[in-house]
């Protein structure tokens, strides 16, 4: 491969999974947590795709657009569970969204 | 040739790393929401680099297109209300936050070191049309046709969850 080789796309993998799992502990805004969740998926998908690449072998793409599908799916119901939620009055916040029946 | 590549990948490494702490440090959701579409763009440009064209596409029209265009949508109708988790200095959640993640960094990073570090080298070779829509078409609907069909399930599954909980509450708040 001309460029760099796998273990500089596994570490750039690594660092933004990092970012990704910083933001969900630290936020309070289920948003802003959405967003980093989504960050997680992508380094997930770059390591995949990377991994894909190496051996040579599709099916690591393949595994890849279904994560993309599951992150589609998993942002259209954390937005609508969001929406629900404040539409409760209730704060939007995960450190105060602490029982079911708000 | 393989400087250019390099040179590439390097301006897309920092603007996907950059942009990611971004969206992690922004206090307001909003530019939050719009530095992921820079994250999500040079991620397009590093699966590009990994000659899959494919993916790349669908990652720009499935995510920039609809995913972050819906985050958005959601922001502006909530009121993006901006929160600083670190005003008025670092705190014990926000010192454990960082060390956390570092931990996961280093963990992934010594595992996959131990497992699979001599295998690291020497990348196989590709056909040309290795990351084309016709090769994964041909993937999707030959050997993953099960991961393709579940996939539609999944999407209906969720489209269904989405209408019943944005109906179910206003029914409520109505009556």
């Amino acid at each position: 491969m001309a460029g760099p080789g796998i273990a500089a796309y596994l570490i750039l993998s690594v660092l933004l999974f990092a970012t990704g799992a910083f933001g969900v502990l630290i936020r309070r805004s289920p948003l802003i947590i959405l967003l980093a969740l989504e960050i997680m998926l992508n380094a997930g998908n770059l390591a995949l795709i990377a991994f894909a690449r190496h051996a040579g072998n599709g099916a690591g793409q393949i595994f890849a657009l279904t994560v993309m599908v599951v992150a589609a799916a998993e942002a259209v119901v954390g937005l609508g569970l969001i929406v629900a939620v404040s539409r409760q009055r209730v704060a939007l916040d995960v450190d105060k969204l602490n029982s079911l029946r708000g | 040739m393989n400087v250019l590549v390099w040179m590439v990948w390097v301006v897309a490494a920092c603007s996907l790393l950059s942009s990611g702490i971004a969206v992690v440090l922004f206090s307001n959701p909003f530019f939050s929401a719009l530095a992921l579409i820079v994250n999500l763009a040079s991620l397009a440009v590093l699966y590009l680099l990994l000659s899959a064209e494919f993916v790349a596409a669908a990652q720009v029209l499935v995510y920039a297109g609809a995913v972050v265009v819906m985050f958005l949508f959601v922001i502006a109708y909530l009121g993006g209300r901006a929160d600083a988790p670190w005003a008025g200095g670092p705190t014990t959640q926000s010192l454990a936050a960082i060390g956390a993640a570092g931990a996961i960094a280093v963990e992934v990073v010594i595992v996959v070191a131990l497992k699979a570090g001599g295998r690291l080298a020497g990348a196989a070779e590709i056909p040309a049309a290795y990351g084309s829509p016709a090769n994964i078409g041909r993937l999707f609907l030959g050997p993953h046709l099960l991961a393709f069909e579940v996939t539609s399930i999944v999407l209906l599954v969720a489209a269904i969850g989405g209408v019943i909980l944005g109906t179910a509450v206003s029914r409520e708040s109505r009556g």
